[in-house]
């Protein structure tokens, strides 16, 4: 941690922080709790000439990322931060950046959707946008927060991917929890983000950069109709497959300069574990202190810490978990009429044609912002062992923390 | 037309178009197209600017010219002619 | 007069929009949109808002755009020209990145009637407020045409659309269109103005002085739409003609000077606004138009017309008061 400075951050505030240390072009961005922080301290470096970043106060969230959209199509950085209600509002624009390959950075501080309306956290908001072609990664800290913020700009421009990336953090836990963060020196994370970099393509007026370029004219957002869309979508699946392959090397090159190694999955006490909890999020920090509390009294118990969604890490997840003989999954959404949450069923699809698996038994927990209790959290190890004593599964779904 | 469709990896990136329109002819669309009687035209240049298509450009020596690949036959120019020196007449 | 705008010197400029585009023949969108494109003064980025300019001109593989041009939705026009000058206005001020060097980029936003007077409304005062340095370009079809000529709010009075179809009781459009160049206006931007296809030097020097300005402006323009109007495809410039010679569709300009709008009448409304007997009726312009046939057959609905002349003459009227 030497040269880094110890700052006390809540989660706004770290992505707050690292956007003004990266200094993008453009931010555009409008208020939702539990975000607001985020675009105000942004609008106060702005305002002290902190940034040159043009900040675009829009007059929705959809012109937000239609903003951003158009900035980042034009060449350049472009951020925006928002939640619940306001990312469904973005929802049509946000399979449009994607689609466009456009590298741009929003955080999503988890708050769940209307209606009715609520304010705490929940995944139902970024889970809702899992298909819309953005990486997801999803944090546990400030910490976390502040180094995914930074890394976000890396993996959304690697030459291979060219996605947009959502950095995820749980509404008022972390977006408004004021932790120690340790930041870089704003060379370093000048150097480590350097420029925006840009693919060739072949355009009709012949080869240019992917961007809007006045002296070789491109044609961004065309009718693509049934002759191409699907092949255009296939090179989207690509960039998310290939996206498997970058972001190991970003978070080494991370690694090399702050010191925090990052991964897709981060497990602990995972030995020799016999029932594990799969997760996203902050909840994790609790798992975390219920597992040490476990393991004093003697259970073999672990956890996993899903870091990265999208791109789904199938093959990591197989060698981490696979031989844990039975595995609960947390999910903070739900996915109506479902087999069960979208964790869940995504653990599921992983495991079905491997030869070795877990027993997998789904929680849905923590709804509109439910406490989420270490208590809760042992009642689900308790049941977890009480699946591994029967050896079958009988309630495959079920719902932690709310009254029957 | 026995165009061979390119595979996902031959296409641009982000589905940025990689053919100009002018590859696209429409000059079968209509029945009628404009006959110009240079002798008479005035060389105003409003075909050049009413022309949906852009069908008709203006030559170095300042008389219209029309593109017959892209010409869809909508008359505009024939009726908006100020000296009237154009004439819709069947294309085939 | 603006330098270097001359009709023959704008028709040697090389088009914006190239042919090969798959807009219906005798369709007005390119019309008007390839003058406009005329007056850029150089570097210039255009996005256009989903209808029949987007569709027709982009269907994969091919492109009729010869700038660099974006599509991104149907009510975001106005967000996403924010962001591309957003874009350039941060890259001029850290000197670096792809469009540092320009000092002038002509950022234009092309939306249909429905893009602007409903569905991208929110999206275009938000950008006025703000002040972005950029063009809003309203093609003004009077109805959702992509999707097959539904009613918009700048559908007139009595026109039939699908969605506002003539019936037996209902004779097409109940409600007036939307006065949307006053809604502009009253964001007092620093330029608006109206134009026609049928006189194209007047709007290629709008156009101009609408990029020149610094801030937003806005080029309301009437587009005719063949299809949707339904009238023989010839008809596009005698429509667009007959609209501003009876004063259904006045042209002027008005800019903002010193915290208030000031109007100004252009050529063809002037010379109505000279000699008003030169005004035409109304009648004569609904006429051509299949969209008003019911105002005239089974049979002749004189109060509609009647009704339609005196919105007309009272919007002329309240504009000559503008004017002043
Ligand atoms: C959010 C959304 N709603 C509806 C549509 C369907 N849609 C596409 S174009 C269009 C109408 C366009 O009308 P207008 O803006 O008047 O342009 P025109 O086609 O008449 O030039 C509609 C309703 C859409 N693309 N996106
Ligand atoms: S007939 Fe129509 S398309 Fe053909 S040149 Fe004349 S105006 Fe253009
Ligand atoms: S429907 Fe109307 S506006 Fe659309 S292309 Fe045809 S004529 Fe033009």
């Amino acid at each position: 941690m030497k040269n880094q400075i110890l700052m006390g951050l809540n989660g706004d505030e770290a992505v707050a922080y690292a956007t003004k240390q990266v200094n993008p072009d453009v931010v555009a961005a409008y208020p939702i709790t539990p975000q607001t922080i985020i675009v105000e301290r942004f609008s106060e470096y702005v305002a002290d000439g902190e940034v040159d970043t043009e900040f675009v106060a829009v007059e929705s969230e959809h012109s937000a990322l239609s903003s951003c959209i158009g900035a980042a199509a034009a060449g350049a950085r472009a951020f925006t931060a928002t939640a619940a209600n306001g990312l469904a509002l973005m929802w049509e624009m946000t399979y449009i950046a994607s689609g466009m390959r456009l590298p741009i950075v929003m955080a999503i501080a988890n708050r769940a959707l209307s209606g009715p309306i609520n304010i705490p956290t929940d995944h139902s908001d970024s889970m809702g946008a899992r298909d819309s072609g953005w990486i997801q990664i999803y944090c546990e800290n400030s910490q976390e927060v502040y180094d995914a913020s930074l890394a976000a700009w890396r993996i959304g421009e690697h030459l291979d991917v060219q996605l947009p990336v959502m950095v995820c953090l749980d509404g008022f836990t972390l977006s408004h929890t004021m932790e120690n963060v340790y930041t870089l020196p704003d060379e370093k994370v000048r150097d480590f983000v350097s420029e925006r970099k840009f693919i060739k393509v072949e355009g009709h007026m012949g080869e240019t950069e992917l961007r809007l370029n006045p002296e070789c004219p491109l044609t961004m957002g065309p009718l693509d109709l049934q002759d191409y869309y699907f092949e255009h979508k296939l090179q989207q699946i690509d960039a998310m497959k290939q996206a498997l392959k970058a972001i190991p090397e970003i978070d080494a090159e991370y690694a090399k300069i702050s010191g925090r190694s990052y991964d897709f999955l981060h497990p602990y006490r995972m030995e020799d574990t016999e029932v594990a909890i799969l997760g996203l999020g902050s909840t994790m920090g609790t798992v975390r202190y219920v597992v040490d509390q476990l393991r004093e009294e003697g259970v073999k118990a672990g956890l996993v810490k899903m870091r990265v969604f999208r791109p789904f890490p199938v093959e990591e997840l197989i060698k981490t978990v696979g031989n844990v003989p039975v595995l609960g999954v947390l999910d903070k959404a739900a996915s109506f009429g479902a087999p069960g949450g979208p964790l869940y069923e995504e653990v599921k699809t992983t495991f079905y044609d491997q030869p070795e698996k877990p027993m997998v038994v789904d929680y849905i927990y923590g709804l509109g912002g439910r406490d989420t209790s270490p208590q809760m959290i042992r009642g689900i190890y308790e049941n977890l062992m009480g699946v591994l004593e029967r050896g079958s599964v009988s309630d495959r779904v079920c719902f932690v923390g709310v009254r029957q | 037309m026995s165009e061979r469709f390119p595979g996902w990896r031959e296409l641009p990136k982000g589905a940025v178009s990689p053919k100009s329109s002018i590859e696209y002819k429409t000059g079968d669309w209509g029945v009628e197209k404009p006959g110009i009687d240079l002798g008479r035209c005035t060389q105003c240049t409003l075909c050049h600017f009413f022309c949906p298509e852009g069908a008709i450009t203006i030559s170095e020596d300042g008389h219209p010219e029309v593109g017959m690949d892209y010409c869809k036959g909508c008359g505009v120019c024939a009726e908006e002619c100020p000296v009237k020196c154009i004439e819709m007449v069947r294309k085939r | 007069m603006v330098s270097g705008l001359t009709l023959k010197e704008a028709a040697r400029k090389p088009d914006g929009i190239a042919p090969g585009h798959r807009l219906c023949a005798g369709c007005d969108e390119t019309v008007i949109a390839r003058m406009i494109l005329k007056a850029t003064r150089g570097p210039t980025i255009a996005t256009s808002a989903t209808g029949c300019l987007e569709v027709a001109t982009s269907i994969f593989p091919y492109t009729a755009w010869n700038l660099p041009w974006i599509h991104s939705a149907f009510e975001n026009a106005a967000a996403t020209a924010s962001g591309i000058e957003a874009a350039w206005q941060a890259m001029r001020k850290k000197g670096k990145g792809p469009l540092a060097e320009y000092e002038t980029v002509d950022i234009i936003a092309f939306a249909g009637d429905g893009g602007t007077y409903d569905i991208g409304l929110q999206a275009l005062s938000g950008a006025l407020e703000r002040g972005h340095d950029f063009t809003y370009v309203l093609l003004d079809n009077e109805a959702y045409m992509n999707t097959g000529i539904q009613r918009s709010g700048g559908t007139p009075f009595a026109a039939s659309t699908t969605t506002s179809p003539a019936g037996k009781v209902i004779p097409g459009k109940r409600e007036w269109k939307k006065p949307i160049d006053e809604i502009v206006i009253a964001h007092g931007i620093p330029y608006v103005a109206t134009l026609s296809a049928a006189w194209p030097l007047d709007v290629i020097r709008k156009a101009r002085k609408a990029f020149e300005v610094e801030g937003p402006a806005f080029l309301h323009a009437i587009v005719p739409c063949t299809r949707g109007w339904r009238y023989p495809q010839e008809k596009t410039i005698e429509i667009s003609r007959l609209a501003v010679q009876t004063c259904f569709f006045p042209l002027y300009e008005c800019r903002f000077e010193e915290g208030r709008p000031v109007y100004k009448l252009s050529g063809p409304s002037a010379a109505i606004a000279r000699r008003p007997e030169s005004k035409k009726p109304v009648l004569e312009y609904l006429e051509m138009q299949g969209r008003f046939r019911h105002l005239f057959r089974p049979e002749r609905r004189d109060d509609l017309i009647d009704s339609i002349q005196a919105w007309v003459d009272q919007n002329w009227q309240i504009l000559l008061e503008k004017v002043g």
